[in-house]
């Protein structure tokens, strides 16, 4: 147990003092950090602007219109143009203007407009067709005789609350607040596994490749060493998480007053109870043992470099599978396919935690569906752990599955006592 | 003292190691001899837990050798194997508490032997910055490290300058008189026959030889007799009791069946004439493996 220790501090230590491993963390760091400014940066983009000045035509009588337009205006301002069309526009090319309005008077007595700008994809226009949709309405319905109040009512939404019967069921604040953290989770997961899964194949087969393997599986057993190694990259890996918590929990302390509710609610953090939130960790945990005990199991079969990406390819295809479905389950994760998925170890860890999240899962199933994936890691990892102790002695070239075979093969000539 | 007590192992339907039964005594360098592929590797790898061995056991010290004792183990294996980015200190310090020493002791040790081997100035380089010759010593270093009681050395001197190969000898000897076993396998026979007093040639998987080299020479009943002589040595060839005949600058050498047949030669060879030079020598160890490991094997 002690010699476990120290490979597990060796690798753990050795991998966060390297550059890489800094370098990432402190981007992760700024990049939290700049979260919480993006409210100032948006004000620092637009505050300062003013609002885009329109040049108008108005062809009405009495440009009536315009009238009606200006003083509805947000978000941009128009200005009656003292010209004719063909000024107005050299005068748009000129960026004089943001753009062009012509009103004019259809037969019906309604309004209409053209609108000349440089680009078709303009905001102003559109806000601006908006404005003119509601006079238009107005003064249809006041034709037929429609009074005020009326169309006050017709433009007033529907009243209609959503109320779940089951107790277990989110509401619809918690299903909000849900969604940005399943969101978060499933892509922390998604990354994680490819990064760190992908780091201690890698890991085992340079210190094949360096032939330091025959040293070290001589001084201990090599069962143990993988399981030090998977241990120490995924503390590694919380590492980083809980750096990156720190930090949210400093900016919030710093930040939170300026930035008020709402900002959370976009984040979906404020609502997230700490039910959910133990099972985010507990699935980040599972998952995270499930694929790197397979890429143990892979990478110690390999001897070369190039041949550990064509060996890992196919779990990194299904975390791919995981994640997409988990996409696709985020609209709709009551679906049958999300339900049977949420069964299967390999997706376990981001379709049950998007149920979890999304909808009231009975603890039975939850604990059904752990208890699959815990079983799936007890024989993944007694599989790979079969497979390693064969697979660090074996060095042939290329990275086939018939390599997993033979290393079976010759780890049934291992010795089993291990100390 | 280590001893293998009818130990077999099988890959399959392949033997690798046949029934060897070995023991190696304490405090002396036992020379581990065959050719490629005759079982030597495996049967490092059993004794170093490495591989299970199919029957038969294998004890050190009367105990039956387990991770437990690894500890007490040294290794050099054929095939060196090191971290090329970590640094000679971080190296040798993980490798050696690896084997249970405690990270002082490591460090004053690991200066010791660097100051031996005249290589204090890498201590902070990383192994891939060293040339070959001395990442080897660094190799040599890791396997001794923790004082071990058994040691492995798995041709240790290979790729090594002659005035290093002397530097490592000396050091290898100086822990056999510190009382350490040593198992030394190497193809260089000049070598072997330097250190060791004991030794098994392997062949297939069994020993064909075993024993102390003074005996072995002894009891191999084949001779050899040098020549010089102005005249042409040829008719040797033909004369009965003569195994091996081979021509040389001064005139020939040749391999008798026994003793008994040189006084048969040197008969022959006054009749021919006068020779300047003729010696009756104890076989090399290098004749007894060529002998005995097949001729596959030069």
């Amino acid at each position: 147990m002690r010699k476990f220790w120290i490979v597990f501090s060796h690798t753990y230590l050795s991998r966060v003092k390297t550059k890489g491993y800094i370098i990432s963390s402190a981007i992760f760091l700024l990049i939290i950090c700049g979260i919480f400014y993006i409210p100032d940066i948006i004000e620092r983009f637009t505050g300062d602007s003013e609002d885009p000045v329109v040049a108008v035509i108005d062809e009405t009588e009495n440009e009536q219109l315009y009238e009606l337009l200006s003083s509805g205006a947000e978000d941009y301002q128009p200005v009656l143009f003292d010209g004719n069309e063909e000024e107005a526009k050299q005068a748009v090319e000129n960026e004089e203007f943001e753009g062009l309005l012509v009103l004019s008077q259809s037969e019906q007595n309604l309004p209409q407009a053209v609108f000349y700008g440089m680009q078709l994809t303009n905001s102003t226009s559109d806000d601006m067709e908006a404005q003119l949709q509601q006079i238009k309405v107005a003064q249809a319905a006041s034709q037929a005789g429609v009074d005020e109040a009326t169309i006050q009512d017709i433009y007033t939404p529907v009243s209609f609350e959503r109320q779940a019967l089951d107790e277990e069921a989110k509401t619809e604040e918690e299903l909000a607040g849900s969604y940005g953290l399943v969101y978060i989770l499933v892509f922390a997961l998604y990354m994680s596994v490819i990064i760190y899964g992908m780091m201690i194949a890698t890991d085992i087969t340079n210190e094949k490749s360096s032939r330091v393997m025959e040293i070290l599986i001589s001084s201990s057993s090599p069962v143990g060493q993988m399981f030090a190694k998977i241990l120490a990259i995924g503390m590694m890996g919380l590492t980083q998480v809980a750096l990156i918590t720190a930090a949210v929990y400093v900016m919030v302390k710093i930040r939170g007053d300026e930035l008020g509710g709402g900002f959370f609610d976009f984040i979906g953090i404020a609502n997230a109870s700490p039910v959910t939130l133990t099972f985010a960790l507990i699935f980040f945990i599972l998952g995270y043992f499930l694929y790197a005990t397979i890429c143990a199991g892979l990478g110690s079969v390999v001897s070369r470099m190039e041949d550990v990406q064509q060996l890992v390819s196919p779990v990194i295809f299904l975390v791919m599978g995981a994640f997409f479905l988990s996409i696709y389950g985020l609209s709709s994760p009551d679906s049958s396919i999300i339900v049977i998925a949420s069964y299967i170890p390999f997706f376990t860890p981001m379709i049950m935690f998007l149920r979890i999240g999304m909808l009231g899962v009975p603890a039975w199933e939850i604990a059904l569906s752990i208890a699959i994936l815990v079983a799936a890691i007890l024989l993944i990892a007694w599989f790979a752990a079969k497979v390693y102790r064969g697979g660090v002695l074996m060095y042939g070239k290329g990275g086939s599955f018939n390599q997993l075979k033979e290393a079976m093969k010759l780890s049934g000539n291992i010795k089993n006592k291990s100390k | 003292m280590l001893q293998l007590n009818d130990v077999t192992k099988k890959f399959g339907k392949h033997t690798a190691v046949d029934q060897l039964t070995l023991s190696i005594p304490e405090g002396e360098i036992f020379g581990f001899l065959g050719a490629n592929g005759a079982g030597k590797t495996t049967t490092f790898r059993m004794i170093l837990n490495l591989l299970e061995n199919t029957e038969g056991e294998i004890f050190w010290q009367g105990k039956k050798i387990t991770y437990a004792q690894s500890n007490e183990i040294g290794y050099l294996p054929e095939e060196r194997g090191l971290y090329p980015k970590l640094t000679v200190k971080d190296q040798l310090v993980y490798l050696a508490k690896l084997r249970g020493m405690a990270k002082a002791d490591s460090v004053k040790a690991l200066k010791d032997w660097l100051e031996r081997f005249n290589i204090t100035e890498y201590e902070n380089k990383k192994v891939e910055e060293l040339s070959k010759g001395n990442q080897q010593k660094i190799q040599f270093i890791s396997a001794v490290l923790h004082n071990p009681r058994l040691l492995i050395l798995d041709e240790p001197f290979s790729g090594l300058d002659p005035v290093n190969v002397e530097m490592l000898k000396k050091a290898v000897i100086d822990l056999k008189q510190a009382g350490t076993s040593i198992i030394f396998s190497s193809h260089r026979m000049e070598h072997v026959e330097e250190l060791c007093r004991f030794l098994c040639i392997m062949k297939h998987g069994r020993p064909v030889v075993e024993g102390d080299l003074t005996e072995i020479k002894r009891s191999f009943r084949k001779k050899n007799i040098t020549i010089s002589a102005d005249y042409d040595l040829t008719f040797l060839k033909e004369t009965p009791g003569v195994v091996k005949y081979q021509e040389t600058q001064q005139g020939c050498k040749l391999q008798i069946a026994s003793s008994e047949d040189a006084p048969v030669v040197w008969k022959l060879l006054t009749e021919k004439g006068f020779v300047s030079k003729f010696e009756v020598e104890e076989p090399t160890l290098n004749d007894i493996f060529i002998e005995k490991a097949g001729e596959a094997y030069a």
